[in-house]
């Protein structure tokens, strides 16, 4: 069977990654290569770099991050933040990243979706969906798409907009809830499970895992076919080891 | 004995990830070339046969390049590895495209996964993306220091079904039972991404820059 994927999430900023780790054995924790390395031996499953550098004078950073992990780290990698037109994708590939994905160019640009899935295939396109709750008390649960780190409402509805991506032919969904994002309380399961049993295609569980018990509840209860999760690994609370481990003695699938 | 180990490039998706993973377990001095021109890939000792992308579109593109013939010649003369498309091509015809003729080099099609759930009641998603169990079928010097049932790394909606089930090197479970791999003579062809696998997946490329045929 088909192993439950563990990807951790790194933040990259002009070349760097960003959120101070504190990992032991590792000469230089800012470095990406280095980082990689580590969660690769570890047995991560794939990583998911973010950048997050905010000034578009220094884009290219990315590229050559990317290049060096490409050339050492032999598992998918998968590079988000600041993808806005199909030769930004190109670049991406080219520099070894196996999947991009695609955030607020996708609510803004739908068509984009299309495009970059015909040129480049739906294997190497993730649409990442930054989803917010806004049912209230005792009304029939829905959430909308934000965008501007969850301040924005688009007024789409989330799980039509996942439907519609998969339509545009994108390979993956990277869900992110916005009301649990840096939370630590766990995923918002509810809302992975409507994601994930509504999209043909597979979902990543993003956003408030905090112990690893929510990542056997993003699998059991959310369904999803991976989970994402950021600060546990990256301030050595946890080892990919570890949370694999933990998993499988729960009766999840997992690459060990 | 240094060589020259060809990878195929037809324009059909990033070889780069293939050309470094190779590069990462031949010995020194060999070469590892991605190129598209059909004598250099006749002169080279080993072919790597990668690809990404739709049916059509691949077989368009290995036209395009004039690489039809190289290519067969190649996967019956030396040691030649297909990976993903690069498997698929080999068929005679794809579900894929409303119909795609293909290289044609074993009898047989390739199909679109039926999805629907798994024994446990989850959703089979498509593609079927991430790691999954490759059962041996026969003992292959390629799973050399593999482990059987050992994970690669798949990304795909379609899979081969060879007429000839003696081609079958491996199988792995996805809704149906499919050929994950395939093999004959100097030619060995894998659905996974071993530039894509870890450490069974480098394991799997150092077992082919090193096959005696």
């Amino acid at each position: 069977m088909l192993a439950k994927r563990i990807i951790p999430c790194l933040d990259v900023d002009n070349g760097r990654v960003v959120k101070g780790v504190k990992f032991v054995e590792i000469r230089d924790a800012g470095d990406p290569v280095e980082v990689a390395r580590r969660y690769n031996e570890e047995g991560a499953d794939e990583i998911t770099f973010l950048d997050i550098t905010a000034s578009s004078d220094n884009r290219e950073t990315i590229v050559h991050v990317v290049e060096q992990v490409a050339s050492e780290v032999f598992i998918p990698l998968t590079v988000g933040g600041g993808i806005r037109v199909v030769e930004d994708v190109r670049r991406m590939l080219n520099a070894g990243a196996d999947k991009v994905a695609i955030n607020t160019a996708a609510v803004f640009n739908p068509e984009f979706v299309r495009e970059a899935t015909t040129k480049f295939g739906s294997q190497c396109i993730v649409v990442a969906i930054d989803a917010k709750k806004v049912s209230g008390e005792g009304e029939p649960l829905k959430w909308e798409i934000f965008t501007h780190g969850g301040r924005k409402p688009t007024g789409i509805d989330a799980i039509e907009w996942a439907k519609r991506m998969a339509d545009y032919g994108a390979g993956e969904i990277l869900l992110t809830s916005m009301d649990r994002d840096g939370t630590k309380i766990g995923f918002d399961n509810k809302l992975t499970r409507a994601i994930a049993e509504a999209a043909p295609i597979p979902v990543i569980a993003s956003g408030g895992v905090g112990n690893l018990q929510h990542l056997v509840d993003g699998v059991k209860e959310g369904a999803a076919d991976a989970v994402l999760a950021a600060s546990i690994f990256h301030f050595a609370e946890y080892s990919i080891g570890e949370a694999k481990r933990f998993m499988q003695d729960r009766g999840v699938e997992v690459r060990l | 004995m240094t060589q020259r180990i060809a990878v195929i490039d037809y324009g059909m998706g990033n070889l780069r990830s293939v050309a470094k993973a190779v590069e990462h377990v031949t010995a020194p001095g060999d070469e590892v070339l991605v190129t598209d021109n059909p004598a250099l890939i006749l002169n080279s000792d080993r072919v790597v046969f990668p690809g990404q992308g739709a049916a059509r579109d691949c077989m368009a593109a290995i036209s395009d390049h004039h690489l039809n013939r190289a290519i067969l010649d190649a996967a019956q003369s030396k040691p030649f590895l297909g990976i993903c498309m690069g498997q698929q091509v080999l068929m005679e015809f794809s579900e894929e495209n409303e119909g795609t003729e293909l290289l044609g080099l074993f009898p047989g099609s390739v199909r679109h996964f039926p999805g629907g759930r798994g024994p446990d009641g989850t959703l089979l998603k498509i593609p079927h993306m991430g790691w999954n169990r490759v059962s041996h079928n026969h003992d292959h010097p390629l799973w050399g220091n593999i482990e059987e049932g050992s994970r690669f790394y798949f990304v795909h909606s379609y899979y081969v079904d060879p007429d000839d089930g003696d081609l079958i090197e491996a199988t792995t479970d996805f809704g149906v039972t499919f050929a994950s791999a395939i093999g004959r003579d100097n030619l060995f062809a894998v659905q996974f991404h071993p530039e894509k696998s870890a450490d069974d997946g480098l394991q799997l490329l150092k077992n082919f820059v090193n096959w005696n045929v």
